[in-house]
């Protein structure tokens, strides 16, 4: 019994990891209907960032957080208006496509010597690990730490969200691209400030999951992207708490695969979900389904 | 009719000899062979998704899954029955077929009904969760290696093979387009709604579409497994689809001529810089690559060739008076 | 003519909601074989729907649908294309980067004696056909007077031209029923006339039954021996284009919407 509640209690850290992440993707499909592949790729740097600030020039925690999801808004920004502005009104395939480009160029190009180099890297941890007892089960500070992080940060977004004229813009894009403009709201600037927020919040994803799974490398971000993907499909693409539900539940699933079945078939289980649920509900858990206009 | 058929056919022929000759006296050494051949494959494998893609329109990402359940298959049942002459090649290659054919029908069944993006993603999850039975395999079946690799795969691929499967496979996809069930998948790509409108059952169409292309990723992948003798899981995982759908839209989807330049090229390119570059900028290939996939994305989405081919295999029909 | 003793189309009860939307309400009507009929309201008033709902993209969400007696309401929608109800698209769906000839081919099909193996053989069985679809396909053409234009890429006919195409290709199956969704929208009046000749045309010479929406007054009035009016997806008027054009209820139906539509019907009366 304990051993299940220790699972859980890992299975909800990785879920906020996920979750982090998976907010950023239902951010950016609710306005420009792209599954943004590179943004497994901006996590990747969030975490890269998050350890330079720590190992190099010996930052606190916070300012290593913040430094990371800055630099990570504003790579999504610069990814948004190089490579998918162009391909607005092009088919969607042409920008998935592109995504998938980008993602490669991210992970190749920090591959690259003169850059993060290929290698794996230790992560530093920012300050002494605890561990508190409670009854059988352990738990750590960094667990708590990234628990409460990930909490925060989708507080404000929720804030952000439903409480500000901004928020409010983002909604109104998502929901009618053209009615919005004709309302005098800037879409340009809203998709990037919306690629901007999702950024951040998947860099900050990155430096969690970094102290958290403290080993790093170029090319760390493929899977925790695709899962957190997977994740705010299964709670409703484009609906915000359908990603946290979504990462919860996904995380869950992972770590107790890995504890009760085997950890190889981590991955599989995952695109498993995937499966049963674009084949059963595509609208996901808390999503409604739509019907094409002729 | 007759006409066309004639001249794709000593086309052929011509450039199976000049290329036999060429490797008879000793000009393209073995290891050039293996490139031409690895060449032939990727056409296949690439016409494959030409024909899901660009033909039919229905995105897949899983490609290098039944790449790689043909050539595991190929390798499993040759290595298994210890064929080690050239000819028995063609039963890899039919069970490679089969077993593609058939899992590509039962996957396809429910997926295809997806839109684009989402039958993207989906083909995706489920490329790697072939790829986690791969690495698992050796559970069940120890001789298939499992996450160490396959060894000792008889290796039955030559030259004459490879010719002879691109040479099929492009005559039977020329004459599948320039045909009724050809229309009719490329009205699912055109219009899905209109084509419904007009009677073509759509859904029959996507499957049809789907199988087909993934039996030819199926055929490539038995050609592969017996040309390097050595099959790992990495190599089917979903990356690889993206190296076949960089070709097939570099090539121009939904031409057949684009496809076969764009495979050529792209082997050849890639070796070429392998060759070329100094060690220190080897890395920067694989940055180049997904740049150029973008940038044509942007600039030329309809790739070298666009929709056009080369006369001979341009479909000519006799024009009624 | 009567085909079977049967109406060609039996629409019961026919309700479609969206959610909270209720899009279509308790919609009926019958067409017999051979008539041409008019279906009209406000923007957004359900006549769409209703097309949609007759060729299978929505399922009703109450009511049935009789095509000479069958029930098609539980049809794929290529199912009712084959059983003969074709239609054309307010928005023109043709296959755009294919030919001209292509585009009537494909509507061959369903009627295709050849399979895959046939095509990837070159077997007598798909020369044969292939001749007879080409023949076929040219004769369609040569009706619409786009023969000459056979081996153009669709989107690049001008804009009357694809109409043309569109309502050619939906004839090619000879169908019972044919659906036309605003095929005059976006014409000036000299194209409107021969839009109204056309119609008449395919009326007589492909025996067909039609039913049509249209926002332009003068089509309606000119060729339709029926009219039904729909607003808010119930039908509030139906009869011959006289009664309707003074029927208080159509009137408020439109002038309470749009001048424009207004102004038709006032021009009209004139």
């Amino acid at each position: 019994m304990s051993y299940f509640l220790q699972q859980v209690i890992n299975g909800l850290q990785l879920g906020s990891v996920y979750a982090l992440i998976a907010l950023g993707y239902t951010l950016v499909y609710g306005i420009i209907r792209l599954i943004n592949f590179a943004h497994g790729d901006v996590f990747m740097i969030g975490a890269y960032l998050g350890f330079y600030a720590v190992a190099r020039f010996a930052l606190p925690f916070p300012i290593a957080l913040i430094i990371a999801m800055l630099g990570c808004a504003m790579i999504g920004i610069i990814i948004e208006k190089l490579a998918y502005k162009p391909l607005r009104n092009a088919p969607r395939i042409a920008c998935l496509i592109t995504a998938l480009g980008v993602s490669l160029f991210l992970e190749n190009f920090c591959s690259l010597k003169f850059v993060f180099g290929p290698n794996y890297l230790a992560y530093p941890r920012p300050f002494a690990v605890t561990n508190y007892n409670i009854g059988n089960v352990v738990i750590s500070n960094i667990q708590i730490i990234v628990f409460v992080v990930a909490i925060v940060l989708m507080i404000l977004l929720n804030i952000f969200v439903t409480k500000t004229k901004t928020g409010m813009a983002m909604r109104a894009v998502a929901f009618d691209k053209n009615t919005a403009q004709l309302m005098g709201i800037d879409v340009n600037l809203i998709i990037s400030i919306t690629f901007g927020i999702g950024s951040a919040l998947a860099g900050a994803g990155g430096v969690l999951y970094g102290i958290a799974y403290p080993q790093i490398h170029p090319f760390m971000g493929i899977m925790p992207g695709l899962k957190a993907f997977v994740a705010a499909v299964l709670g409703g693409i484009g609906i915000i708490p359908g990603a946290m539900l979504g990462a919860g539940i996904m995380g869950m699933v992972e770590v107790l695969t890995s504890a009760y079945i085997s950890s190889t078939m981590r991955d599989a289980i995952a695109f498993l979900v995937l499966l049963i649920v674009l084949i059963i509900k595509p609208a996901g858990l808390l999503g409604k389904s739509s019907i094409e206009k002729v | 009719m007759k006409n066309r058929n004639l001249q794709t056919i000593i086309i052929a022929i011509l450039s199976y000899i000049i290329i036999q000759l060429l490797m008879l006296f000793g000009i393209i050494n073995p290891y050039l062979q293996q490139i031409i051949c690895y060449a032939g494959i990727m056409i296949i494998s690439a016409l494959g998704l030409n024909l899901i893609y660009g033909f039919t329109g229905q995105f897949s990402l899983g490609h290098a899954a039944f790449f790689g359940i043909g050539a595991y298959t190929s390798a499993f049942i040759i290595k298994l029955a210890n064929l080690n002459i050239t000819f028995y090649l063609i039963i890899g290659i039919i069970a490679a077929a089969l077993l593609t054919g058939v899992i590509a029908f039962i996957v396809g069944l429910p997926i295809l009904r997806l839109r684009s993006d989402y039958l993207g993603i989906a083909t995706l999850g489920f490329g790697i969760i072939i790829k986690v039975l791969f690495d698992n395999a050796d559970a069940v079946f120890p001789i298939m290696g499992g996450s160490r690799g396959m060894l000792g795969i008889p290796p039955l691929t030559n030259f004459i093979w490879v010719f002879l499967v691109v040479l099929i496979s492009v005559i039977v996809l020329r004459n599948l387009i320039n045909s009724a069930p050809g229309r009719a998948l490329i009205s699912v790509r055109e219009d899905e709604i209109a084509s419904e409108a007009v009677g073509i059952n759509t859904a029959k169409y996507k499957t049809l579409g789907f199988v087909i292309g993934s039996i030819y990723a199926g055929i490539a992948g038995a050609l592969y497994a017996h040309l390097y003798a050595f099959l790992h899981p990495d190599n089917f995982y979903f990356l690889k689809s993206i190296d076949v759908l960089l070709i097939v839209v570099l090539g121009g989807m939904a031409s057949i001529s684009g496809t076969i330049v764009a495979s050529v090229l792209w082997v050849f390119l890639l070796e070429g810089l392998r060759i070329v570059l100094p060690e220190a900028i080897l890395d920067w290939r694989l940055v180049i690559y997904p740049l150029l996939l973008i940038l044509i994305m942007i600039f030329r989405p309809e790739g070298i060739f666009g929709k056009r081919e080369f006369k001979f295999l341009k479909y000519r029909e006799q024009k009624q008076k | 003519m009567n085909n079977n003793q049967y109406n060609i189309l039996e629409i019961k009860n026919l309700s479609r909601y969206f959610g909270g939307l209720k899009a279509v309400v308790n919609f009926n009507l019958t067409l017999m074989p051979n008539e041409l009929v008019g279906l009209i309201g406000p923007n957004g008033a359900g006549k769409t729907t209703v097309f949609n709902l007759i060729t299978g993209m929505y399922a009703p969400t109450s009511g049935s649908i009789k095509l000479s007696g069958e029930e098609i309401s539980n049809l794929k929608p290529h199912q009712i294309a084959q059983k003969g109800i074709t239609r054309t698209f307010q928005n023109i769906r043709l296959f755009s980067s294919l030919s001209v000839l292509d585009n009537v081919r494909i509507a061959y099909n369903f009627k295709v004696n050849y399979g895959v193996s046939d095509s990837i053989l070159h077997s007598k069985k798909f020369s044969t056909n292939e001749t007879i679809i080409r023949h076929q396909s040219m004769e369609v053409l040569e009706i619409f007077g786009l023969s000459n234009r056979a081996d153009e890429i669709a989107k690049n006919l001008p804009y009357g031209e694809q109409r043309r195409l569109e309502i050619a290709r939906a004839l090619v199956s000879k169908p019972k029923l044919l659906l036309l969704d605003e095929p005059g929208a976006g014409m000036n009046p000299a194209e409107i006339k021969k839009l109204m000749q056309l119609i008449e045309f395919i009326h007589e010479k492909f025996n067909l039954t039609i039913l049509l929406i249209e926002h332009q007054m003068k089509v309606v009035m000119g060729i339709c021996e029926r009219v039904v009016v729909l607003d808010f997806g119930e039908i509030i008027s139906e009869g011959n284009p006289d009664e309707i054009q003074n029927d208080p209820k159509v009137i408020e139906a439109y002038l309470g919407k749009t001048n424009n539509e207004c102004a038709d019907l006032i021009e009209d009366e004139n």
